[in-house]
């Protein structure tokens, strides 16, 4: 199966089975690994990636579905020179990040987020991070790292 | 250098932003399973569906013969090739002399599976869908038995055994401090205070599942293991002395970036030596990603406790002594360091901060047919916390006192303090953590709070938890007196470049700690440079010396300890080298901000051109000292540090519901010297988080008939999320911990040992009105609901 996709800005085809998850195609296929998978219920949010702007769990679709899709994915958040994305710098800054592993994610679900809520307060963030699930950093630094981040994109 | 000179040093008290954060923060990091070697296979595991079954055969001919499928093994190829079970690294004399029952616990199941998910075989394919498929062929032929999960089951007369060796599931029985004495204490004690209690247990659940890859070169007989691991040289001592017989210089394992750990990726796993040992047989690449399904049946669960506690007080609330038996489930094998858990991790704590004169605590631990048990966030210090912390609010609210007042008429205030149950205490400041919790938490502000909440229908509690942990594990010579199988030091190698510029080589492993910032500034405060001009390497046999790893909130204590050993000799050679450029005795040179200067005299050298001169001594006294500069140091500490803190919870209980909100939550920790306090206090939300959770959501949960694990997908385990809380006040106490050159603690086991009991406390606080006694973790709603209802009746 041919599978057409904008992914981080450039047009791919992905050749791969019909039942190929989204996550399979990134990281398999594309060797996107910066994507992850923390689990198998479509609860823990680690794959989420930006589909046509809104936030998904890559886990949790089918590669298929996405035919036609501009895929956003952590490596293609930041500027072509490396500089990072406000959303980005705020977990840098804030430090709202351990193990790194739930971040993609996590910093995906953020940038949607704030598009769509570029006012959310302290108490919206931490309930519409729901979707995400974070073992190193008791959220609290995450949630003032999207709050700071926020202010940043709207800069 | 003493640790109040460090303390001073530039750099060490800064929030440094993360060297780590830029790979992660851009998808570049490399977990295991983002790695893939060329020629890759994939492995499968075929596990047990059944709690306790004998394994009457395995036939494995129709996966043989299924697509793309390059080998099936089992239990009985593994004995075959003589690879032996996974060790235990601690060993537990019971109180009547005999060593504890060790059976074997064989990487592939050996005649019967004892808990569901034990490994039967491992099916490798040339993908990984091959491989599943081809492990649903695999036709095991199970004869179910009967299986105990819960330690009052398995204690029973007559229960069924997990293991031969162990008929009464017994593995030992173990105790501490001295019985008679406790008796006669509470002979003449004024008030007695009993509570029974259960320590939940739980599944650690880091972010990252547990990744493997095996892979062996048949040109050079040497193999590489790439895991998920905390500890890769420990993992290799084992793998290869231990199980497999290997020389260990042919065997190189690197721990990449890991996504968490919390004790769970302590440990040699099966998996680990399975692909190590088939990636020889089949001469290819195999890698084995654990799914969040099978990590719950796999990874090595924690805390399980049943306890009876006893407290004796005078007529003033002065503690006389404490009595305690604990019920251990240690699962149905012993994992790596399960049985110095309920032990030497637990009992020895149970003094806490107070100066109770005797304690007795007595502990049997048992095998059942569930996933093995070990250390978890805190490991056997989150237990005693929990106990303690709870029968000494219980004690203050029997006697009518506010629970921090009962704590400070019992607080130690004199160090060094020997307790009663081996441990010492060289300093802490108890009554100051206390007093500034209280102004953190306004405390004064509960009682208008709590009208407030009641004008809304809700019941507002308040609740304490004093907690001390023992932390930089561990003094190698205490440790092994106490059973431990192996040393406890921690290995650090600085390399000074030529350019000045240094990279350190550290035993201790980052998964989300962030060392390679912490080790930096520490490097960079000494040596007079910035921390980006200091790399930290972790996590790789084959470039680090030597290291005991991550655990037991022992990296900066014992691994920056070892680094500011290596620091020493790089100094006192440099200054050597200086003192012979500025043509000085070596005795009159001082180094300080990177400045080598000769006292009395404007001299200085910088520590730059001391580093080009060791790489390039064309004008070096040779003939007394070795070009280069390059130095290594073993550190082994001389005492354990103590950690301590107050935490202060106050919660909302919908008496309708029984749902409970956290509000407000205080914590004052001492964790002696700070050096990254954004760091620090990073590492106490993410403690407060699992603690918190363990009190409130989270609980491992088998069928007491079948031993199926009830609780066994993130659909059914209930993990801490953003809105579960508030955001957490943090307070900080400073003792230097007087047994390290850095006067540091450690850090990142407080937050998980101290707050479960605060959140129930304030929990019953709350309930006390409506006649709840007693709650269990996790005070769920239903729970609540339920202890409320059963006060009515």
């Amino acid at each position: 199966m041919q599978v057409p996709l904008k992914v981080n800005g450039k047009a791919v085809t992905v050749d791969a089975a019909p039942h190929t998850l989204l996550v399979q195609a990134l990281r398999e296929h594309l060797r996107l690994t910066g994507t992850h998978v923390g689990c198998d219920t479509a609860q823990c949010g680690a794959c989420t990636v930006l589909l046509n702007g809104r936030a998904v769990k890559s886990c949790n679709m089918l590669l298929a579905q996405a035919s036609g899709a501009e895929i956003t994915t952590i490596e293609g958040l930041s500027a072509a020179d490396g500089t990072l994305h406000p959303m980005q710098a705020a977990f840098k800054e804030c430090h709202g990040l351990q193990c790194g592993f739930c971040t993609p994610g996590m910093v995906m679900s953020a940038v949607d987020l704030c598009q769509r809520r570029p006012d959310a307060s302290e108490a919206e963030v931490r309930e519409m991070l729901e979707g995400n699930l974070c073992r190193c950093t008791g959220y609290q630094n995450i949630v003032k790292a999207v709050v700071q981040g926020a202010a940043a994109m709207k800069a | 250098m003493g640790a109040s000179d460090f303390a001073k040093l530039p750099h060490i008290g800064e929030p440094v932003r993360r060297k780590e954060d830029y790979r992660f923060l851009t998808g570049a990091g490399q977990y295991t399973d983002d790695i893939v070697p060329e020629g890759t296979t994939h492995a499968v595991f075929v596990r047990s569906p059944h709690a306790h079954a004998r394994i009457n055969s395995v036939d494995k001919s129709a996966a043989l013969a299924a697509p793309g499928v390059i080998g099936v093994f089992d239990g009985q190829d593994v004995a075959a090739d003589k690879i032996g079970g996974l060790p235990c690294g601690w060993l537990i004399t019971s109180t009547d002399g005999t060593p504890m029952k060790e059976p074997a616990h064989p990487i592939l199941a050996q005649g019967k599976a004892r808990y569901v998910g034990d490994h039967v075989a491992m099916v490798v394919a040339e993908t990984l869908e091959q491989a599943r498929n081809a492990a649903e062929l695999v036709n095991v032929d199970y004869e179910p038995l009967p299986a105990v999960v819960d330690v009052r089951d398995a204690r029973q007369a007559g229960a069924s055994a997990v293991h031969d060796e162990a008929p009464d599931n017994h593995c030992y029985k173990w105790a501490i401090g001295d019985k008679a004495q406790v008796d006669a204490a509470f002979a003449g004690a004024a008030h007695v205070t009993r509570l029974d209690l259960t320590n939940n247990r739980l599944v650690p659940n880091a972010m990252e599942p547990r990744a493997v890859i095996g892979q062996y070169n048949r040109a050079t007989d040497e193999y590489t293991l790439t895991v998920a691991n905390q500890n890769p040289h420990v993992e290799r001592l084992l793998l290869t002395a231990f199980v497999m017989g290997l020389p260990e210089h042919k065997v190189r394992v690197i721990a990449p970036d890991v996504g968490g750990g919390f004790g769970s990726k302590i440990y040699l796993y099966a998996e680990d030596v399975c692909l190590t040992w088939a990636s020889k047989k089949l001469n290819r690449p195999i890698k084995w990603t654990c799914e969040r399904a099978e990590a719950f049946l796999s990874d090595a669960h924690g805390r399980d406790h049943v306890s009876h506690a006893e407290l004796a007080l005078d007529k003033d609330g002065k503690f006389l002594a404490l009595k305690v038996h604990t019920d251990a489930n240690l699962g149905a094998y012993l994992s790596t360091f399960s049985t110095a858990v309920p032990t030497i991790l637990y009992a020895t704590l149970l003094a806490g901060q107070y100066s109770t004169p005797q304690v007795y605590v007595e502990v049997d631990a048992w095998f059942t047919n569930t996933t093995p048990v070990d250390a978890y966030r805190g490991a056997g210090r989150p237990e005693a916390t929990y106990l303690l912390e709870r029968i000494v609010s219980r004690a203050a609210w029997e006697l009518g006192l506010p629970q921090d007042e009962l704590r400070r008429r019992n607080f130690i205030t004199s160090f060094p303090y020997q307790t009663p149950v081996a441990l010492q205490y060289d300093t802490g400041d108890y009554h100051a953590c206390l007093d500034q919790a209280n102004q953190l938490a306004d405390v004064a502000g509960f009682e208008a709070r709590k009208a407030a909440s009641k004008t809304k229908g809700l019941l507002r509690g308040i609740g304490y938890s004093s907690y001390i942990e023992a932390c930089g594990l561990a003094p190698s010579n205490i440790a092994g007196a106490l059973g431990a199988r192996a040393g406890l030091f921690e290995c650090g190698e600085v390399r000074v470049h030529p350019t000045g510029s240094v990279t350190v080589f550290t035993g201790s492993h980052s998964h989300g700690q962030g060392h390679e910032t912490t080790f930096a500034q520490v490097v960079a405060a000494r040596l007079g440079l910035t921390p980006d001009q200091v790399d930290i390497v972790h996590g790789d046999t084959g470039r680090v010396p030597f290291g005991m790893g991550t655990y037991g909130s022992r990296s900066i204590s014992v691994g920056g300890a070892a680094i500011m050993r290596a620091l020493d000799k790089i100094e006192a050679k440099a200054k050597k080298i200086a003192a012979h450029l500025m043509e000085a005795s070596d005795a009159d040179v001082d180094f300080a901000n990177g400045e080598f200067t000769v006292r009395g005299t404007d001299k200085k050298v910088t520590f730059g051109q001391v580093a080009l001169t060791a790489y390039v001594p064309h004008n070096y006294p040779l003939d007394k000292l070795e070009p280069g500069l390059n130095e290594t140091a073993f550190y082994d500490p001389t005492n354990f540090t103590y950690p301590a803190g107050t935490y202060i919870c106050e919660v909302e209980v919908d008496p309708e519901t029984g749902v409970v909100r956290v509000d407000r939550f205080t914590a004052v920790d001492d964790f002696g010297t700070i050096i990254n306090p954004m760091i620090v206090e990073g590492q106490v939300h993410g403690g407060l988080v699992q603690g918190i959770g363990q009190a409130l959501l989270e609980n491992c949960v088998y069928d007491r008939e079948t031993g199926q694990l009830v609780t066994g997908s993130f659909m059914d385990y209930t993990m801490p999320r953003a809105d579960d809380f508030p955001s957490f006040q943090l307070g900080h106490v400073c003792t230097p911990c007087t047994t390290n050159p850095l006067g540091t603690k450690g850090c990142g086991e407080a937050g998980a040992i101290g707050s479960p009991p605060a959140v129930i406390n304030a929990v019953l606080d709350a309930l006390a009105p409506l006649g709840v006694k007693d709650l269990d973790m996790p005070a769920s709603p239903h729970r609540v609901w339920q202890a409320i209802q059963s006060a009515k009746a």
